[in-house]
């Protein structure tokens, strides 16, 4: 796939505050390229409080309202409501941490889902607490270690994106920072999409959150997405269908081992075969209900 | 002169009719009792074109408010109104509406603390926003709300403030008693108000900022010391805008206060809200026994007064400080802000505390005889629980 030319202009400037490779930082300059200079964001507490850059300074070239933890939803949709009202129409875009949207945020984001609020809400998931430390967030994975899930996380990653669908919003869509073209498509697409929230979950991998080296990056999103962790794709007015590499993916043969994605990354050093073996299990499982699902639409 | 149209109205539709004639873009609000008719009344002027606002339906008051923190950071004119719980639950954002120095106006109607469940007046839940660095102020009938949330509109909004207001109001006894209330209607009411859109927004795609970001010790140092000198212009900026609301209305909010009878007293009752119409009657009772004693009623709590207040209680022996507040391990809101006042002017006026009508209860005016004749025998307590 040839890379698309994404505009020269930057909306991340030189200076941020993110650690080397943050998965989270590349995945909004993609999204700032695809939406451009009439965009809002709006982000509540989280590691990106932090990358923007103290004041009286900001390391982002578009306005934005920093709000609460749980806020950001609601203070997305007055905003929103107030640029229609004073007839500026603009884009106004959500960019929450996991905690800030599968925790502490979700009430708001229900909220604003559920009155079809024009907003863009992309989830940034680095599958934890960062900005707090390591911390194990509803979004985390099975088994996964962090500070607060010493000997591996016992319940299930929150699958959120699904909660949206349940919303009926016209757009749910997942990114992933290796994939800039799909990231482009769906930002654009929701953007032109006026009459309801349009939700994103962004895989957004983080080295000292994962304990991997910062140079991995790129090459553990790729992973993620090779070995069907995961799953490229956008239900669009409810219906689903896989993007990018993940549409090729259904063939179980095609699939990489979640082994390969998993041992590059500290926080699943501690699991033992049986572990990865029932990881693995998960996900095909995930993508037999995914083959189920495509079945049925037909 | 006056208002142009008398309305039966309780304190709450005088509060929509202020949002209604202040021509606000923005409501967002959560239901709770008593705030409820409020936001319904509001509903019906957007529905039936009186208000061309937006209503965003929150699904909680910590959405309210942040709805409001958007939609006023980009410049809108934005309304609320809570109580209690609803308060309490959007306390986070209260407090970051004042520290992003935006220009929100919100309705308390003043309601007890659960547990145990009350839906009756107290004002706890107000003094909670204290320190917030909202401007906060106090209505005591449907008049004063209506009046007090326009003047709120022309502190608030004024480029050297650019700070929210609250206006309080007795649950029941103010919020659903009918009064007689003059409406200015929105035309009127725009010669009095600041023009739409004339504070800066804080946020705009064509000049790129942000607001609210991370600061470092020396610039939050910084951003908080200039808020504090935006708040200490309030005052100021309060009596302007009341003077100008007197030329148009007749009605005077620019004394901070209302004192009755307290030109010779060595005597005054100070307190707020609905219960001060029972403390003037017990003022007269007590005037009729020769004693000197007069009652003055706050309509502006914070920025506190202090300057306006020391010419009340200048020549003063007793203060009754009375707060309609629960209150534990130390003296009442007033009477902190009134010992506050004696201390910093070198006075020597004694202070008699006293909370009373907590939960809805019923202050009457041979309740607050009692309270100053009890002021006089000093016994030596701090604070007194009345009924
Ligand atoms: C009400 C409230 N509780 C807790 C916090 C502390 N806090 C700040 S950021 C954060 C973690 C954010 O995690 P997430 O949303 O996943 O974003 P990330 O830091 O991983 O980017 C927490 C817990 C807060 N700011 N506000
Ligand atoms: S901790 Fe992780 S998400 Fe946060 S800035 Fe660093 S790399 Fe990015």
């Amino acid at each position: 796939m040839s890379h698309r030319m994404f505009p020269k202009e930057e909306y991340i400037l030189k200076g941020h505050a993110a650690c080397p490779g943050c998965g989270a930082t590349l995945l909004l300059r993609h999204v700032l390229k695809a939406l451009g200079p009439n965009t809002y964001l709006v982000i509540p507490a989280c590691c990106t409080s932090v990358i923007a850059g103290p004041h009286p300074r900001s390391a982002f070239k578009v306005p934005v309202l920093h709000i609460a933890f749980a806020a950001s939803a609601a203070a997305a949709s007055g905003m929103i409501e107030a640029l229609d009202k004073l007839g500026k129409p603009a884009n106004v875009v959500v960019w929450a941490g996991d905690g800030g949207t599968v925790d502490i945020g979700i009430q708001a984001l229900s909220g604003a889902a559920e009155r079809g609020h024009n907003i863009i809400y992309i989830c940034y998931d680095n599958e934890a607490y960062m900005n707090t430390g390591i911390q194990k967030s509803g979004s985390t994975p099975y088994k996964a270690w962090t500070t607060t899930t010493p000997t591996g996380n016992v319940s299930f990653k929150k699958d959120v994106p699904s909660i949206m669908v349940s919303h009926r919003v016209p757009i749910v869509a997942t990114i992933n920072p290796a994939y800039p073209n799909d990231i482009y498509e769906k930002l654009r697409k929701a953007q032109g999409i006026k009459d309801g929230l349009k939700y994103i979950h962004a895989f957004s991998p983080c080295p000292p959150g994962w304990r991997y080296d910062s140079s991995l990056t790129v090459k553990i999103a790729r992973l993620a997405v090779e070995t069907g962790i995961w799953v490229l794709y956008e239900v669009d007015h409810g219906k689903f269908r896989l993007t990018g590499p993940s549409k090729n993916l259904l063939d179980k043969d095609k699939r990489k081992p979640v082994k390969e994605y998993l041992k590059l990354q500290g926080r699943f050093a501690h699991l033992r075969e049986e572990d990865i073996e029932e990881i693995q299990r998960l996900v095909d499982a995930q993508w037999e209900s995914i083959a189920k699902l495509l079945k049925e639409q037909e | 002169m006056a208002g142009k149209e008398r309305l039966l109205l309780t304190g709450n539709y005088a509060a929509a009719y202020a949002a209604r004639d202040a021509d606000v873009d923005v409501v967002s609000a959560y239901p709770i009792t008593p705030q409820t008719t409020v936001i319904e009344k509001i509903a019906d002027f957007i529905a039936s074109g009186e208000l061309n606002a937006k209503f965003v339906r929150v699904e909680s008051e910590h959405s309210a408010m942040a709805a409001l923190i958007g939609a006023s950071s980009v410049g809108a004119r934005t309304f609320t109104a809570t109580s209690a719980h609803g308060l309490l639950y959007m306390y986070e954002v209260v407090w970051w509406a004042s520290g992003a120095r935006l220009p929100i106006v919100m309705g308390l109607v003043t309601r007890a603390l659960g547990p145990p469940w009350s839906i009756w007046s107290e004002h706890a839940d107000f003094y909670t926003m204290r320190d917030s660095g909202w401007n906060l102020f106090f209505a005591s009938n449907a008049q004063e709300v209506y009046d007090l949330l326009l003047i709120s509109y022309g502190v608030s909004e004024n480029q050297e403030v650019i700070l929210p207001s609250c206006v309080g109001w007795d649950a029941f006894e103010v919020s659903h008693t009918y009064e007689p209330v003059s409406v200015l209607g929105r035309e009127e009411a725009s010669r009095f108000l600041p023009p739409k859109g004339s504070f800066k927004p804080s946020l705009s795609s064509e000049e790129p900022g942000s607001l609210g970001n991370l600061a470092y010790p020396p610039e939050y140092l910084d951003i908080r010391h200039t808020m504090r000198q935006a708040s200490d212009k309030v005052l100021g900026v309060f009596r302007e805008a009341a003077v100008r609301y007197a030329k148009l209305t007749g009605r005077d909010y620019s004394g901070m206060y209302e004192c009755y009878r307290c030109e010779d007293a060595d005597t005054i009752i100070v307190g707020m809200g609905s219960i001060m119409g029972e403390a003037y009657r017990a003022v007269d009772n007590l005037r009729d026994e020769d004693m000197k004693v007069g009652a003055l009623k706050l309509w502006v709590y914070r920025p506190f007064p202090y300057e306006e207040l020391y010419k009340a209680v200048q020549n003063v022996d007793t203060i009754v400080t009375v707060s309609r507040s629960s209150v534990f391990g130390s003296m009442s809101p007033i009477g902190l802000d009134f010992a506050s006042l004696i201390a910093s002017r070198g006075l020597d006026a004694k202070i008699a505390d006293y909370v009373a009508g907590v939960g809805g209860m019923d202050v009457y005016a041979e309740d607050f005889v009692g309270m100053v004749k009890d002021a006089h025998k000093n016994t030596g307590r701090n604070v007194w629980w009345v009924r």
